[in-house]
């Protein structure tokens, strides 16, 4: 993948940076970061691009900038701000706290109304705002499991045997044709759309880009463990039912079976992946470390907080088109 | 600390019975319906629906979750 437009002050300095050779020794002064006047879509990609340097980076960067201290200290700034965003939503929300955490995702879950898009794309959305939607989903689906993948080797005995019964099968249990991310990307193609990794990143909504900045913060720093588990419970238990829509969608719009396929295939896998990161994940995780209870509920609830909002500007994108 | 004195039994269970939701099935299994019909799993574990109005019986496609008294 090459590195995307930028799109603003902060992420046009960030890109000139990466283009260049690293400076491990510090001999230049560290750069001062410009400020532009819309902040929000330039820093959502600027922290997309500095987490890529952890997954499989540009070709157009040296791997060496994923461990170099500017592009850390950059990293950590727009992390902290972005944790600190979703902790002043998190802190006016109705979030139910018993002693049943089970109990109080799965409640969470039930009284979040947000706009589906599974929904709409199952009754009445054109093929072209389909696609539209599937190019936005390409920016996680791409590299689906693998965020969560970061906190593995940060638990204990119990979650994390489960933690890998749902990524082994994320995975395509060792068989890399039944990857979850290669059966999307067969369905792309299928579909006519590009499967190459970052193609669709210059098109990524704000809202896109957030809600997987979120999830890579939440992997990549181990502090943030619980949430990302807490994620991981409320994503796959919101996934059978718009999976089972979206092929419904998908097949009344005339989409080919590869496409539909990877829709199927997460109808019954989340039906048991829901279970299994709900009770051997993260209650056992609450249990070993009670202080990621909170974080958990702090997790599943930025997974739906994130989806509604992505929900919200996709419906925008397509009354604009 | 050791299985035991964490709280968790030295052996997990094969067969979950979830409340309000399906039963999760490790390993390979074959499940027969009614109807003489033989399923045979595609996972290392599966999720065998229990409220009966799955779409794709036996295993569980979430439809439970639309069911007052299920989650
Ligand atoms: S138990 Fe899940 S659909 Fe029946």
């Amino acid at each position: 993948m090459l590195l995307p437009q930028a799109r603003g002050a902060l992420s046009a300095a960030l890109l000139d940076l990466l283009r260049r050779d690293p400076d491990p020794d510090r001999t230049a002064p560290a750069p001062v970061w410009p400020v532009s006047a819309d902040s929000s879509a330039d820093e959502a990609l600027s922290l997309w691009v500095l987490q890529e340097l952890h997954y499989r980076g540009f070709d157009d960067v040296d791997d060496r900038w994923e461990w170099d201290p500017t592009t850390i200290a950059l990293r950590g700034r727009l992390e902290r701000a972005l944790e600190g965003r979703l902790r002043e939503r998190y802190a006016v929300a109705d979030v139910p706290r018993s002693d049943d955490l089970v109990d109080d995702v799965q409640t969470m879950i039930e009284q979040h109304d947000g706009p589906s898009l599974a929904k709409h794309v199952q009754q009445h959305a054109s093929r072209e705002q389909t696609e539209t939607l599937l190019r936005q989903r390409t920016v996680y689906h791409l590299k689906e499991a693998d965020p969560t993948t970061w906190v593995v080797p940060r638990l204990g005995a119990g979650p994390k045997a489960a933690l890998l019964e749902v990524q082994f099968d994320e995975y395509g249990n060792g068989d890399p044709g039944r990857l979850h991310h290669a059966l999307f990307e067969r369905g792309l193609v299928a579909s006519g759309l590009s499967a190459t990794y970052g193609d669709y990143v210059d098109e990524a909504l704000p809202e896109v880009l957030e809600q997987n900045t979120t999830l890579s913060m939440f992997g990549l720093q181990r502090r943030l463990r619980g949430a990302a588990l807490g994620h991981l419970a409320a994503f796959e238990a919101t996934s059978s039912i718009p999976s089972r829509q979206l092929a419904q969608g998908l097949r009344r719009l005339g989409f080919p079976e590869e496409m539909t396929a990877y829709y199927d295939e997460h109808v019954e896998a989340d039906a048991v992946h829901e279970q299994v990161a709900l009770r051997d994940v993260c209650l056992v995780l609450a249990k070993d470390e009670p202080d990621q209870a909170e974080l958990v509920r702090f997790g599943a609830w930025a997974c739906l907080d994130l989806e509604c909002r992505t929900a919200e500007a996709v419906l925008g994108l397509w009354a604009a088109a | 600390m050791s299985a035991e004195a964490s709280g968790r039994p030295e052996r997990r269970a094969d067969i979950v019975v979830c409340p309000g939701g399906p039963m999760l099935v490790r390993g390979d299994v074959v499940i027969e319906t009614e109807d003489g019909v033989r399923h045979e799993s595609t996972r290392p574990v599966s999720a065998v629906c229990r409220c009966e109005k799955s779409a794709r019986k036996p295993w569980c496609d979430g439809t439970h979750k639309l069911l007052p008294g299920w989650r």
